[in-house]
């Protein structure tokens, strides 16, 4: 942690007095190991390596060493695993549909990395993964991307029925067609920068509060406010989450029953 | 990005401006000065993302999701059994009921039929004594009336023998010779005119 604010020192100089604001320095990728201002190659281990790697190990220590004891009256650990297996397989039925259940693991796979990334992201001095845009992307056009396949593999042609509304009148159909069509394409984009731009809003209004604590007169109240957008960052790292997941089971959905 | 620009252009420091160089470097770097714009990172993160979901799906499909799944199916079938064996003791709670009303109401017109029999034989054997009994009474009444028949002849031959002998005597007395028979008819006459 302490290196982070070496490195932070290191780009922007010293900091002499007066207010100084670099809210989004908590988002630069930095190599772990070795000299600040090292290259970051993509094989090079950095902040975002770790803290990925403490999601795929909190995740791990949640759903397979809490729920160990696979006891049929459940220890705190293991229901709490069980609910958020039961949570995600009932969202997954509920919204995409029996069928969809095959695709169960993926979706939970997303739904955890989102999860417990956007929760260490809120530890103090940590790095959020899922306020990079390249991260948030490559998750919402990878959903894009299987789902479109899914769906042509399903339906083959028949998987454009999803842009041709059969109930409309037919002078408006090729209309609603291009507009059906530009939707679909938009929908990767505002996957991706939904889940990063709330992230990226709340840690940088965060850090913005803590630069004015600076100053003793209003440092009581910004801390209040820091305490407040903290909670409230909690809650939105939740439902963020959700949202992403239950975006992919509807776009699922739409892949495989895409006749309206 | 121009505020780190400003705030830079501020801090005139000779080691700051030694910085400026390296500082401007970073931000040729940086692009916009975003850090999530820095296009150097995006190989990197998607690298070690693509990682982090392949070992996270790896941890998830072949050992948290089956047997979590393994668990809340056998726990779903644990609470389906018991429901199951509750329902069926409750059943027989239900027949051991029905079964002790029967045996309760067979009892009860098992004893209306004792008490109903008891009550026959004791009223047959009551009306044989109450027949006996009446028998006896009429052979006494009729011992009794035979006797006061007997007692009441021989009462009225007595009144006889004692008024034929006052009326030969009365006769005797007022000086007359008592004519046995005459006084005998006499006596009989009114007797039998009394009775």
């Amino acid at each position: 942690m302490e290196e982070e604010l070496h490195g932070a020192e290191a780009i922007h100089g010293e900091e002499v007095g007066g207010l100084v604001f670099h809210p989004l320095d908590q988002f630069i990728v930095r190599p772990l190991f070795g000299e600040n201002g090292d290259p970051v190659h993509w094989y090079t281990i950095t902040n975002a390596t770790f803290w990925m790697a403490l999601t795929v190990l909190a995740v791990a220590l949640l759903l397979v060493y809490g729920a160990r004891g696979r006891a049929t009256v459940p220890s705190r650990s293991q229901s709490m695993a069980e609910l958020l297996y039961g949570f995600t397989h009932k969202m997954v039925e509920d919204v995409a549909g029996k069928e969809a259940l095959r695709y169960f693991p993926w979706i939970m796979t997303l739904f955890c990395f989102i999860l417990f990334a956007n929760f260490l992201g809120l530890i103090p001095m940590s790095f959020a993964s899922t306020s990079h845009i390249a991260v948030t992307a490559v998750l919402g056009f990878g959903v894009f991307f299987a789902v479109t396949i899914i769906g042509f593999v399903k339906h083959g042609t028949k998987f454009l029925g999803l842009f041709w509304m059969s109930e409309a009148p037919l002078v408006l159909r090729p209309v609603i067609a291009v507009i059906e069509l530009i939707s679909y394409f938009v929908r990767p984009v505002s996957h991706s920068i939904r889940l990063a731009g709330n992230i990226v809003a709340g840690h940088a209004m965060i850090k913005v509060f803590a630069g004015f604590a600076a100053i003793a007169a209003v440092s009581p109240l910004s801390i209040l406010a820091i305490t407040a957008i903290y909670g409230l960052e909690v809650l939105v790292a939740g439902i963020q989450a959700y949202v992403f997941a239950i975006l992919t089971c509807i776009y699922l959905k739409d892949a495989l029953h895409p006749s309206h | 990005m121009e505020p780190d620009a400003i705030e830079a252009d501020a801090v005139v420091t000779p080691e700051g401006a030694a910085d400026l160089g390296a500082h401007t470097l970073a931000h040729d770097q940086t692009g916009a000065g975003m850090p999530q714009l820095d296009f150097n990172y995006y190989p990197n993160l998607i690298f070690w993302l693509v990682i982090a979901l392949v070992a996270i799906y790896f941890i998830l499909s072949r050992f948290a999701l089956p047997r979590i799944g393994a668990v809340l199916a056998e726990r779903s079938g644990t609470i389906t059994n018991d429901l199951a064996a509750a329902e069926e003791l409750r059943g027989r709670a239900a027949d051991a009921e029905k079964a002790y009303d029967k045996a309760l109401a067979d009892a009860r017109t098992e004893a209306n039929a004792i008490v109903a029999e008891a009550k026959a034989e004791i009223q047959v054997e009551l009306d044989a004594e109450m027949a006996k009994a009446d028998a006896r009474i009429a052979e006494k009444t009729a011992e009794s009336e035979a006797a006061i028949a007997e007692i009441k002849a021989g009462a009225t031959e007595n009144v006889s023998i004692v008024a034929r002998d006052v009326a030969r005597e009365i006769v005797t007395a007022l000086g007359g010779e008592a004519d046995g028979s005459a006084v005998d008819q006499a006596v009989d006459d009114k007797m039998g005119a009394r009775a």
